[in-house]
């Protein structure tokens, strides 16, 4: 997968380099996403895995390289993002609105991460495994192509990691992407492994499929 | 732009909700209330002096949203989000000017009306002081994002905020108490013509510290 670029990636990452303050974090990294791809990023901890996604998001200059993202991206991070004072689904609506998104698009988010019940429920009361499903379900309902998700299943329970996976699958069923920062294997079947190790290049094996 | 008043109008809703609406008013009112202990029931001196006073306290109490403009926003990934959807740092700092403007301009403006008649300025000053006010506001709202953004995650951000916007309120400061003078409508324009600059140059002062944090 090194190196290697078609016309049809939609992610591509060329020889990049990242730095933050004068260290370098990331370097000589080449990768490529395709529609339908799940790619879990693992490393350990300092590793870069959200490193890698934050520059992939746009938020993170290059040091050198080339960075082609086509499509919409849309992030889930530790930051939950909503205003704390207002019930769930006014928080969710205000990024949905932003998004120029159709009302159903957050219904269907909602009820995919089982939120529904809890939709009137102030921000700032969640449970964190509820944030982290809030969190979620803003990428759901953002319609973006690619997903980026960091860490996503901490603080789900089995449930919710399942229903999870079934979104992953059903976005990448539709030719969306998902690159998963994760310490442990996701349970969908992955189309290649990114190994990040701190200050050395990555290692990345493709899936057979 | 698409999302510019949504962004405006959560800023507002999250200002007022924050205690944002009350806050600077009462501080501006208490100013206004206190000075007449201090000097005396002068009503000449009052009336001399009281609209200095009232520019000191509107500017003073611009420093009070500083702390909450940035640093929440930043904290809970806010700004991540609105980057990762294209938003510029810039037009970032143009939603957060805009949105003080009218969170903390508008209850200010209603606040010195009542603030003029507790510190007993002469008829035809309140008149003065409101468009005075209104001229300086853009470019006080500037200020305040643009020191948010320098500050935000320093530590004692809010006393260092004090430090930065006095010095670069002052030429605000001496017109606007200038339009009290012998030539109020030389101090307005000079006043409307600094308050220009200043709105021009924040956007993208407070801009490049927005990208400045987020490495």
């Amino acid at each position: 997968m090194r190196t290697t670029q078609t016309i049809t990636a939609s992610i591509s990452i060329n020889n990049v380099a990242v730095m933050r303050g004068n260290r370098i974090i990331l370097q000589e990294l080449s990768m490529t996403a395709h529609p339908g791809d799940i790619i879990w990023i693992c490393g350990a901890n300092g590793a870069g895995k959200s490193t890698l996604l934050r520059m992939i998001a746009g938020l993170l200059p290059i040091a050198a390289g080339q960075r082609r993202v086509e499509g919409g991206v849309a992030l889930s991070d530790e930051n939950l993002a909503l205003d704390g004072n207002l019930p769930l689904e006014k928080a969710l609506t205000f990024w949905t609105g932003l998004d120029g998104r159709p009302p159903g698009a957050l219904d269907h988010a909602l009820e995919v991460m089982q939120l529904s019940p809890l939709t009137d429920v102030p921000v700032r009361y969640l449970s964190s495994g509820q944030r982290r499903r809030a969190n979620l379900a803003r990428v759901i309902a953002s319609g973006a192509r690619h997903w980026l998700l960091d860490e996503p299943y901490n603080g789900l329970d089995n449930a919710s990691s399942a229903r999870l996976d079934d979104a992953l699958l059903r976005h990448t069923a539709a030719g969306g992407t998902a690159l998963v920062a994760a310490h442990q294997a996701p349970r969908v079947p992955v189309t290649a492994t990114v190994t990040l190790s701190s200050g050395g290049p990555a290692e990345i094996q493709a899936a057979a499929r | 732009m698409k999302g510019f008043s949504a962004l405006v109008s959560r800023e507002v809703r999250t200002a007022w909700n924050g205690g944002g609406l009350w806050l600077p008013i009462v501080f501006y009112l208490a100013v206004a209330a206190l000075f007449p202990f201090v000097t005396g029931p002068d009503k000449i001196l009052l009336g001399k002096t009281g609209g200095g006073i009232l520019w000191i306290a509107a500017l003073l109490a611009s420093l009070l949203p500083i702390e909450r403009l940035i640093l929440p926003d930043r904290e809970g990934g806010m700004l991540d989000q609105l980057a990762v959807r294209g938003w510029s740092d810039e037009m970032i700092a143009c939603v957060k000017i805009v949105g003080q403007v009218i969170a903390f301009g508008l209850p200010l403006l209603l606040a010195s009306v009542i603030a003029s008649a507790l510190i007993g300025l002469p008829e035809g000053q309140l008149f003065t002081l409101l468009i005075g006010l209104a001229l300086a506001l853009p470019a006080l709202s500037g200020l305040g994002v643009t020191i948010a953004a320098l500050t935000a995650g320093l530590r004692g951000a809010s006393a260092l905020g004090g430090l930065l916007l006095v010095p670069m309120a002052v030429p605000l400061l001496i017109f606007g108490a200038g339009t009290f003078g012998r030539t109020p409508g030389n101090a307005m324009q000079l006043l409307a013509a600094t308050s220009l600059a200043m709105l021009a140059v924040a956007p993208f002062a407070a801009g490049a510290a927005l990208r400045a944090l987020r490495d």
